[in-house]
């Protein structure tokens, strides 16, 4: 790692002097594809609603860390995280109630225990950090852990994404394939819970869906295929992350909201190229 | 190809069997008793009124939905009795997908362990084009599927449940929302098809004076069958009157009628 702080210090930014500018930069590049690939397919199966309230029960793991008495509480918000999918898909293939309305009950309920949890005593603002996310806060050690994550995700991804692509497509001729629907359905909503809990302090809980969905909404508006559609994802995702870490260094700014708004410009600039194409 | 009567040639032909096959959905009960054997090379074809449980019959043959009762194939002179082999096509998608996959993207996520967010598959180009070509669509192949009209995606659906060959090919409502030339055009194809590959194929049809004509059989269903049998029986059954309200002839499903915007997963029986 060292060796690769001082090659990046050979270029002549100001920015990229600082270790934890260089650690949230290679960071967001890491982040990039891992959240912009399977964007696709949570745009595909309507799914930004469960991960947006995914991203909010981070904070009760966060509480459930607190009331446990560890130290960080990462490993507790991914287990809870995961736990809270499962049980969303079993409650799904045996409730009566619409998908969405299920999510949201049972998502803002924790999401509430964890706030009340964490505000005793007027103690909250020791976890907004989690609202607004830190990328500057990104270690050598959490790079390496992430590095990990997104290679094991990059395998998964080759053997499982034609699945998941045909499942969003219809799910009807996935069963008559003799897909296992309810297995791979929620094999994925667990690690789209898995991520965004994840990367929730880097980014923060009130944006960190926008980094999941965006670059998917921006690019399949400009893409001719599945394989165009994932590949530009990512490299929005990649150029927004990065030009957003830069914006926020020049303008003191949280860099997950500054991320976002990149995000949203694109968007709105393939949005217009898509009503000229028409 | 000799014309099959249906119900007495199990002993020479493949044969798919559906043996008391009943639903039942939180205590309801959707349909039960179904026994139904479907001759390879059969074109047969479900009417019924609404909400008699015609799309759940295919859901629960290929297995989307539980079910009692029980699925199977036999082949020629009861050998091979294994699992069935299905194909589906599924009801007019919805409307509302933007996603940009390609035709070609939808057979290779189908067909290939190729990844297709990271590789244009060439190899099986040809084999997909085939395909497409049995029912008119080839020149569909590098086209978005969100672009597609009602007529063109339901025949690349057929195209792509082809592949592999199946036992039974099923087809829910695919005359929706497809002008009548598109409609004679595409029976045809089916048609053709259960000759060239020798499929059963059952087919849930909301046109009744069109699908009889190219039908081996009619299934009159309403939550169990009321009635089986050649097309020209069915049509003059008082069980027809009883159920569908009218004689021999209904008029053709008008073009203009609102389009169905659901997918199937969201369809409750």
């Amino acid at each position: 790692m060292d060796f690769l702080h001082d090659l990046i210090r050979l270029v002549p930014f100001e920015f990229l002097q600082y270790d934890f500018m260089q650690n949230s930069l290679i960071g967001i590049v890491l982040l990039a594809p891992l959240f912009a690939l399977p964007g696709c397919i949570v745009v595909d199966s309507h799914m930004a609603y469960f991960s947006d309230a995914m991203g909010h029960a981070a904070l009760t793991g966060v509480a459930i860390g607190v009331i446990a008495g560890t130290g960080n509480p990462f490993w507790i918000m991914i287990l809870f995280a995961a736990f809270l999918a499962l049980v969303l898909s079993v409650l799904k293939q045996y409730g009566t109630a619409a998908t969405d309305t299920l999510t949201g009950i049972i998502v803002s309920g924790a999401t509430a225990f964890g706030i009340v949890i964490l505000s005793r005593g007027g103690g909250f603002s020791k976890f907004s950090r989690y609202l607004i996310g830190d990328i500057l806060s990104l270690t050598d050690k959490d790079l390496i852990w992430i590095a990990a994550g997104l290679l094991l995700f990059l395998i998964a991804w080759y053997f499982f994404a034609n699945k998941l692509f045909l499942l969003g497509f219809n799910r009807s001729i996935a069963a008559s394939r003799g897909y296992n629907i309810w297995f791979e359905e929620t094999l994925f909503s667990i690690f789209v819970a898995v991520i965004v809990t994840a990367a929730v302090q880097w980014i923060g809980i009130l944006v960190i869906n926008s980094f999941l969905i965006l670059p998917a909404a921006a690019s399949r508006n400009i893409a001719s295929s599945i394989r165009s559609y994932s590949l530009s994802s990512a490299l929005i995702a990649l150029v927004s992350g990065v030009c957003g870490i830069i914006i926020s260094y020049y303008t003191v700014t949280a860099a997950g909201a500054a991320i976002v708004l990149v995000l949203l410009a694109i968007y709105t600039i393939t949005l217009v190229i898509r009503q000229i194409r028409i | 190809m000799t014309e099959y009567e249906p119900g007495k040639h199990c002993k020479q032909n493949c044969c798919s069997i559906i043996e008391n096959l009943g639903v039942t959905i939180g205590g309801r009960e959707i349909i039960h008793s179904i026994n139904l054997h479907l001759h390879c090379g059969e074109l047969s074809v479900i009417i019924g009124p609404n909400g008699s449980g015609k799309t759940t019959l295919l859901k629960a043959i290929y297995g989307e939905i539980k079910h009692t009762g029980r699925v199977l194939h036999r082949g020629v002179n009861k050998e091979n009795t294994r699992k069935l082999r299905i194909g589906y096509v599924p009801q007019k998608l919805s409307s509302d997908s933007g996603s940009p996959m390609t035709v070609s993207d939808l057979f290779n996520a189908t067909l290939t362990q190729k990844p297709i967010w990271l590789f244009h598959n060439r190899k099986k180009r040809h084999h997909i084009t085939s395909a497409l070509e049995q029912m008119n669509a080839e020149h569909l192949i590098d086209k978005k599927l969100s672009i597609l009209s009602g007529g063109e995606i339901q025949r690349v659906l057929v195209a792509l449940a082809t592949i592999p060959v199946p036992d039974l090919l099923l087809l829910d409502e695919p005359v929706s929302g497809v002008d009548y030339s598109g409609l004679q055009h595409f029976y045809k194809a089916i048609s053709n098809l259960r000759r060239t590959h020798d499929l059963s194929i059952v087919m849930v049809s909301h046109d009744i004076s069109l699908s009889s004509q190219f039908a081996d059989r009619l299934i009159l269903l309403n939550k169990t069958i009321r009635s089986e049998g050649k097309p020209q029986a069915i049509l003059s059954s008082p069980e027809i009157k009883e159920l569908m309200g009218y004689g021999s002839i209904q008029p053709i499903e008008s073009p203009e009628a609102p389009p169905k915007h659901h997918k199937g997963n969201e369809e409750k029986p």
